[in-house]
């Protein structure tokens, strides 16, 4: 384990030389793998992200099936080497919450009621991570939805702020999540400005817990243009081939 | 989940009720059912503590015990919430390992207490790298009739504040000391139905709604955790004013401490 750097915000600058309210570089491809009927592979900063969408598909158990709608299943993976300290492989308490809030946080925009009895089956690994992990494969799952061709009303778009030396951030990296006081994970439908995903760990005050939302929110509307234009750029070269 | 015994028509009542500005048992929106603490009362715990509200029925112990701290904190003692929906609380519970829903509400519960530094973790090292104490905080839900995290929350704070650590059975002290508690992080939850917001909902609300939030404040009324649940979603206009209630709510909860 690294030791904590003195400093993790220097005059307004951060480590990795950023501003407060600045997100990291990302880059998004939608359709990346073969066999998934959609899927997304995000370069965030640090994190590397591939999610990975079968279905709508019969729903196994059965005795998971609704007659009424289709059931999602979300599931967050990190890699064994996606860290510093090799994480144990298979599912732990974190993931499991995490998988949960994630499921969570897609389901107000997936239109399950068109597919009864069925599953629509989300895998996410975490391959590379460095803060911001949940966000980002919310962020790499909606895209791979959309490029399953499921009907949605709109695309989820996540990030996260916090608070690390006493001021409020957008997208921490991992110092500043190790060492900083506060971590806010925020998933919204940008356009219409509803939340589908809020927690926070840490301590924030009243006002600096509104300044984070106001940051969350920004960051979401550069992550949704990133979004969409990962879908349309894989339809534009899909019409060239 | 597949928890949902209730028929449709009693879902269809209780969003009726709450869309007149009513609810039932005839509370307001901010209303908590009845709320009771007993602390002291599981004479093997270091500390425990039974919370009721309205027919939820929640008991957290705590159990102390010396090990060895985590290799990147060799100064500092250690925390594990663990929470048991044990199968005689609900029809829906079911024996075995914790469920999502039962890590959830671990977690839920154990990151406000930790992000509110309730809990010096320094004052808990005996020994820097060697011996530190290790405090367990099991909850075990006993009646669910809704809203288990406040009231898992709240048992837990107030085992906390009534535990004393093992010194003399562990012969590392002379006498048993006070367990030090800096700050009283509390839970509180609502609920969105049919475009309402309601606090402390009971199990047949829970099930009409698709959304809940949690938010833990603490003393000075800093927030120390939060957590959607829930398939929905919340207006982004909606959260401050929830924050606002709830910091409220939780200062009338810890008077009951």
């Amino acid at each position: 384990m690294q030791n904590r750097p003195e400093k993790l915000i220097n005059d307004g600058v951060r480590l990795d030389g950023r501003g407060p309210d600045e997100i990291r570089p990302i880059k998004i491809e939608a359709g990346v793998l073969n066999r998934a009927d959609g899927s997304c592979y995000i370069e965030w900063g640090g994190n590397k992200v591939l999610a990975a969408v079968y279905g709508p598909r019969e729903a196994h158990p059965r005795h998971l099936q609704d007659s009424r709608k289709a059931i999602i299943k979300y599931r967050y993976n990190m890699a064994s080497f996606s860290v510093e300290d090799r994480k144990r492989p298979g599912p732990d308490r974190r993931s499991v919450e995490i998988s949960k809030v994630s499921r969570e946080a897609l389901a107000p925009v997936l239109m399950l009621e068109y597919f009864p009895r069925s599953s629509i089956d989300i895998f996410v690994e975490i391959l590379q991570a460095d803060a911001g992990t949940r966000t980002t494969g919310i962020t790499a799952a909606s895209v791979a939805l959309a490029d399953a061709g499921i009907p949605m009303k709109n695309l989820v778009s996540a990030i996260s702020v916090g608070k690390a030396d006493g001021e409020v951030i957008l997208d921490l990296i991992r110092e500043e999540d190790n060492y900083g006081e506060a971590d806010m994970p925020v998933a919204m439908i940008t356009e219409t400005g509803d939340i589908t995903l809020l927690q926070m760990d840490g301590n924030l005050t009243g006002e600096e817990f509104i300044k984070a939302l106001n940051f969350a929110k920004k960051g979401c509307e550069s992550v949704y243009k990133l979004q969409r234009r990962s879908l349309i750029e894989k339809y534009e070269k899909s019409c060239s081939d | 989940m597949s928890e949902n015994i209730l028929s449709e028509v009693r879902r269809d009542y209780i969003y009726r009720l709450i869309k007149n500005g009513d609810r039932i048992g005839g509370r307001k929106a901010d209303e908590y059912r009845d709320v009771s603490v007993e602390t002291g009362i599981i004479a093997r715990a270091e500390g425990s503590a039974r919370v009721k509200i309205g027919n939820t029925d929640v008991l957290a112990g705590i159990k102390a015990q010396i090990g060895e701290p985590f290799p990147d904190t060799p100064d500092k003692g250690v925390i594990i919430t663990n929470a048991e929906l044990v199968p005689l609380a609900s029809p829906s519970f079911e024996a075995g390992p914790p469920n999502e829903n039962g890590v959830e509400l671990a977690r839920v519960v154990d990151k406000g207490i930790r992000g509110s530094h309730a809990i010096e973790l320094e004052k808990l090292c005996l020994e820097e790298g060697g011996k530190v104490w290790i405090i367990f905080i099991d909850i075990h839900i006993l009646d669910h009739d809704g809203n288990l995290i406040d009231a898992s929350a709240l048992a837990s704070m107030a085992a906390l504040t009534n535990t004393k650590l093992p010194y003399v059975r562990y012969e590392v002290g002379e006498e048993d000391e006070a367990l030090l508690i800096k700050d009283t992080p509390l839970a509180t939850t609502c609920a969105e139905i049919g475009g309402e917001i309601v606090f402390d909902p009971c199990l047949d609300e829970e099930d009409a709604s698709n959304i809940e939030l949690t938010v833990t404040t603490n003393a000075n009324g800093d927030i120390s955790g939060i957590q959607k649940r829930g398939a929905g979603k919340i207006p982004f206009g909606d959260i401050s004013q929830i924050v606002d209630s709830s910091r409220r709510l939780a200062g009338e909860l810890r008077k009951k401490l």
